[in-house]
């Protein structure tokens, strides 16, 4: 089959699969399948942009998604009142104060003489934390008592669609820290610091009150779809489901995933075309040469360092996006609900399967990998069920298994990864060799 | 004199001795992650699951022994059970390898597929691993639990602080210290342990030498799959079990590594170390420290913390971008290939 | 039939052959040695003898037998050993370590061997303890031609042993060279510096463009004026 050709009939199936779920099971998880489709295919395009261009593994996937998350907060959750008043100067302050110092720091560094160098910028950095730390906390106390049960900022009560440039922006500014330190360095350094600075992200996250309100979750972020309680009651919804005869909470629901999916995918096909033409363009041809001859490159006289930080740079933000899009659908930001299992690695597994550096490929991963990841859990709920059967009933071997039929989902995860790696590792929609 | 004594006190107990033990599993760790990195030459992302595997196998295998009264008290009962998950989990390394990793050794892939497939590797690991014990908080610790408890130590001493040694904690030093000193005979004095450094520092010689790849890789595996083991059953000894915080203790263990100079063992050992007392010292809240040692009046008023203790990978990460800037190669100098 | 023979060697390492029908041969007791420009296939022949290339046509036979199919390692076991042209020492291990690694598949005792080699280059004795990788060039290729006699060859091959060598210590390798090949062991070289390698050789190959352009006796070799001009420089 030619390349176009397996395109389409790959996303064919892939369509009849969710159109299945609509047909057999019901429309509204149907779209519920398609709506998270559509974020994990942007998840997958922004680590495609890093793996599948340069061939830069980022094992912070989780980290920048949340970021993203952060700035669904921040932008679309109205202010609480009294916060401001009672801890901003101090919050101010400490802004200031960690800006002062990495500019004193910047400053001082090109001047100081190789032997305190390093010393000077440790001592700097420790104390301007303390200063930091000297306003933050009486701001994050106050803030806390000031607000009451609400207990943190709130954000800025602007249009939830903001959050998602934001979100982007958000995860750029933490990828472009990170990949100046770790970039440049042994392939796998990039992939334990991205490990790490995720692991930090998720620690503010949760424990940073004043600012997502940790772990009490933030609820209640509006949306930029109509509500389906309001959507109900409209005519035009009334008149739909009469002509479809169902009734108007059925249709409503249905209206308003759709909607969703319909922002979703104009993102999608705005960053998958964007991302098309950045992979063909000279660029995109000269990314790939370094990632297939690094050597060669750096002869050529290529900073490659500094290419692969703005690729990395620029496949977070995309997965910031993401991290925001997705805050949006769920209408509430909870910290803890990120894992690096869901949230990072099963990304990965999206873009191996998919087609690592082909961005149709890395979108299909999004969309079959997340369905496989939705019917593994009834898969493993039957099998667990069956194989209870064997045994005798009621007793322990049958409610462990039971209990355990969450665990197929990693096992048959990790099972799809290694198995495409090893005997399909181009993918299913693999990279075009011509250049 | 006596206020200094209860501080010093007060320090040893909350973070010398806690900080020493944590020291000794972190380096266990990345004991095996680094000679996985210098015979293999990737960063095992599965290690924290292989760790996980090893001890839920001793743990289970603990749980039948409590149940048939056997035990070795003072000890606990883990320490008879550890021979178990060491054989477990180098049976399943060995079959990772066999099934895995080899593929790509054969054909010589880049090292980040190693690491992509590691992540492939810890998905089922996880698996398997929840599949047996759930996701849940386990403790298996039992025997004499102290060695020295708290207030036979004030009974002894006077002083007002007391200080707790416990079972765990000095097994934990011991078994590390005996484990860290075979793993360095071995690799030193032993005919096998040589043709490991030499397989890791020149492949192509090695095979001209006739050396087999299969049986060092293999050995290898061993090696880092009983020290993961180890590592486990310690840490969950010493804190408790949870298959999660395995994983996460991927981040020290790796930050050990590269601090100490991956690839080089004595580095892991000094870099388990130097990344626990750094974590510890820094989440230690100094306020109880502090008091008996100011002037009266001069107390501190808040805890005196630098960092919450939430916020422990924190060190790890600061630490591990601390020698990326400073000395990518790790204070015994590492490969930085 | 010689001790070594190598016929009609054609390979290389992709798609495109280095070597077209390349033949080697080697008498016992005998030093061969391969002249020819940079990147004439010499040590891409060395390692086609040696099975670290896939052939695609010819045949390798070690006394008599053909060893073609067989891997390096049972290359070595059948007596043959090879010092590559580069990372030829185990650079972190001492110079003691690196002759034992170069014994291992002896299961006999071999410090006999090691005696030898100490014997053939006292500096080695000397800096036993020492990592090879701390070493001068000159004694690094002494570690690495020390490493492969330990397994006792009956040939032993040489790539380039003298690159990057003084004067001085290359004509000292050369004697040493000559001191090996009188205890019976064959030897087939690969040599840069051209001259003083025929000087020493029963037998020389030139190699051009994967091909044997001239094979002779290395005194026939030096003395041909074609040669000489166009390989030797005058
Ligand atoms: N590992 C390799 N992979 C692909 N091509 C190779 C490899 N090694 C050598 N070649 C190619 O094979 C050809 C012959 O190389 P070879 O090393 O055999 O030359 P040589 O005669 O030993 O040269 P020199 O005198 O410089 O050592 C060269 O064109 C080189 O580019
Ligand atoms: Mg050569």
């Amino acid at each position: 089959m030619t390349g176009a050709a397996r395109v389409l009939a790959l996303y064919a199936v892939m369509a009849a699969l969710i159109l299945l779920v609509g047909l057999l099971q019901s429309w509204t998880v149907a779209l519920a399948i398609l709506q998270l489709s559509l974020i994990s295919a942007i998840m997958s395009l922004g680590a495609n942009i890093q793996w599948g261009y340069a061939g830069l593994f980022n094992a912070g996937v989780m980290g920048f998604a949340a970021l993203g998350g952060v700035a669904g907060v921040l932008v679309a959750m109205p202010p609480v009142a009294g916060a401001l008043a009672a801890g901003g100067l101090d919050l101010g302050l400490a802004i200031l104060t960690v800006l002062a110092t990495a500019a004193l720091i910047l400053f001082l560094r090109p001047r100081l003489p190789d032997l305190i160098r390093t010393p000077a910028t440790l001592v700097l950095a420790f104390l301007g934390y303390l200063a930091m730390r000297r306003f933050l906390d009486p701001a994050s106390a106050a803030i806390g008592s000031a607000t009451g049960a609400q207990g943190y900022m709130g954000g800025l009560g602007l249009p939830i669609l903001i959050a998602w440039p934001v979100g982007g922006l958000f995860a750029a500014g933490a990828a472009w820290l990170v990949g100046k330190v770790a970039l440049g360095l042994r392939s796998d350094y990039l992939a334990i610091a991205t490990l790490g600075i995720a692991e930090i992200i998720l620690a503010v996250l949760k424990n940073e009150n004043w600012l997502t309100r940790g772990v009490k979750n933030v609820t209640g972020i509006p949306r930029p779809v109509p509500d389906e309680i309001v959507l109900q009651q409209q005519p035009w919804v009334i008149d739909l489901a009469a002509r479809f005869g169902s009734d108007p909470v059925m249709t409503a629901a249905v209206v308003s995933r759709l909607w969703y999916a319909v922002l979703f995918a104009i993102v999608l096909a705005i960053l998958l075309w964007l991302s098309e033409r950045a992979l063909r363009s000279p660029w995109g041809r000269m990314m790939r040469a370094i990632r297939d001859n690094r050597d060669a490159a750096e002869a050529m006289g290529k900073d490659v360092t500094r290419r692969h930080l703005r690729v990395f740079v620029l496949g977070s933000a995309v997965v910031g996006i993401a991290g925001a899009m997705l805050v949006t659908l769920d209408g509430q930001f909870t910290p803890a609900s990120y894992n690096p299992l869901r949230y990072t690695f099963l990304i990965w597994v999206m873009v191996i399967v998919g087609g690592s550096g082909n961005n149709w490929g890395a979108v299909l991963g999004g969309f079959l990998i997340w369905y496989v990841w939705v019917v593994a859990e009834p898969i493993g709920n039957w099998l667990t069920a069956h194989l209870a059967a064997l045994a005798s009933p009621g007793g322990w071997w049958d409610s462990h298994l039971r209990a355990a039929a969450p665990h197929f989902r990693p096992l048959l995860m990790g099972l799809i990864l290694l198995v495409t790696l090893r005997f399909a590792p181009r993918g299913l929609i693999p990279e075009a060799r011509g250049r | 004199m006596e206020n200094f004594l209860n501080a010093l006190v007060l320090f040893t107990n909350f973070v010398v001795i806690p900080a020493t033990t944590y020291g000794a599993q972190l380096a266990l760790g990345a004991l095996g992650v680094t000679l996985i990195y210098t015979v293999l030459r990737f960063s095992n992302f599965a290690h924290g699951d292989l760790m996980a595997f090893g001890t839920m196998l001793t743990i289970m295998v603990t749980w039948g022994l409590q149940a048939l009264g056997i035990g070795i008290a003072p000890l606990p009962t883990a320490l008879l059970a550890l021979p178990v998950g060491m054989i477990g989990a180098t049976a399943l390394a060995l079959l990772t390898d066999r099934w895995v990793f080899a593929f790509y050794r054969h054909r010589r892939a880049d090292p980040v597929i190693f690491v992509i497939a590691s992540v492939g590797v810890m998905f089922v690991y996880n698996a398997i691993t929840r599949f047996f014990i759930g996701v849940g908080d386990q403790r298996f610790e039992d025997g004499a639990r102290f060695v020295i408890r708290v207030p036979d130590f004030r009974a002894m001493t006077g002083l007002r602080e007391g200080l707790a040694l416990r079972t765990s904690q000095v097994l934990t030093v011991v078994v590390m210290a005996l484990a860290v000193a075979f793993v360095f005979w071995f690799l030193n004095r032993t005919r096998t342990g040589k043709s490991m450094r030499a397989y890791s520092d020149n492949e192509d010689l090695a095979l001209l030498s006739g050396i087999s790849p299969g049986h060092v890789v293999r050995v290898t595996w061993v090696l880092a799959a009983c020290l993961a083991t180890l590592a486990g059953v310690l840490y969950g000894l010493d804190k408790s079990f949870n298959p999660f915080v395995y994983f996460q203790l991927l981040l020290p263990i790796f930050a050990s590594a590269i601090v100490g100079g991956i690839g080089q063992p004595v580095g892991a050992v000094v870099g388990g170390f130097v990344v626990a007392f750094s974590e510890v010292t820094l989440t230690y809240a100094y306020k109880g420290v502090l008091t008996y040692l100011l002037p009266e009046g001069m107390a501190p008023e808040g805890l005196v913390q630098l960092l919450g203790t939430d916020y422990k990978f924190a060190v790890s990460f600061v630490i591990l971008v601390i020698v990326l800037l400073v000395r990518p190669t790790g204070i015994f100098r590492g490969k930085v290939v | 039939m010689s001790f070594l023979s190598a016929r009609a060697m054609t390979g290389g390492y992709g798609a495109t052959d280095i070597l077209h029908g390349c033949a080697i041969a080697v008498e016992r007791g005998e030093i061969a040695v391969i002249v020819g420009p940079n990147g004439a296939g010499k040590s891409t022949a060395m390692k086609a003898i040696f099975g670290m290339l896939r052939l695609r046509e010819g045949e390798v036979r070690l006394d008599g037998e053909p060893i073609t199919a067989l891997s390096p390692q049972e290359r070595v076991r059948r007596g043959m050993g090879f010092v590559p042209q580069v990372n030829n020492v185990f650079a972190s291990m001492s110079v003691a370590e690196n002759l034992e690694m170069g014994a291992f598949i002896r299961e006999d005792d071999y410090s006999e061997t090691m005696e030898q080699v100490f014997s053939l280059f006292p500096i080695l004795y000397e800096k036993r303890a020492q990592a090879a990788g701390e070493l001068s060039g000159g004694q690094r290729q002494q570690v690495a031609v020390g490493r492969a006699l330990m397994t006792r060859p009956k040939l032993l091959m040489l790539d380039e042993p003298t690159a990057g060598v003084s004067p001085i210590v290359m004509d000292e390798l050369f004697d040493k060279i000559i001191e090996i090949a009188r205890t019976g062991i064959s030897i087939l070289m690969v040599e840069q510096n051209a001259r003083q390698a025929l000087n020493i050789a029963d037998k020389g190959y030139v190699l051009v463009q994967g091909r044997n352009r001239y094979t002779d006796t290395g005194e026939a070799l030096l003395a041909d004026p074609e040669v000489r001009r166009t390989f030797l420089g005058g």
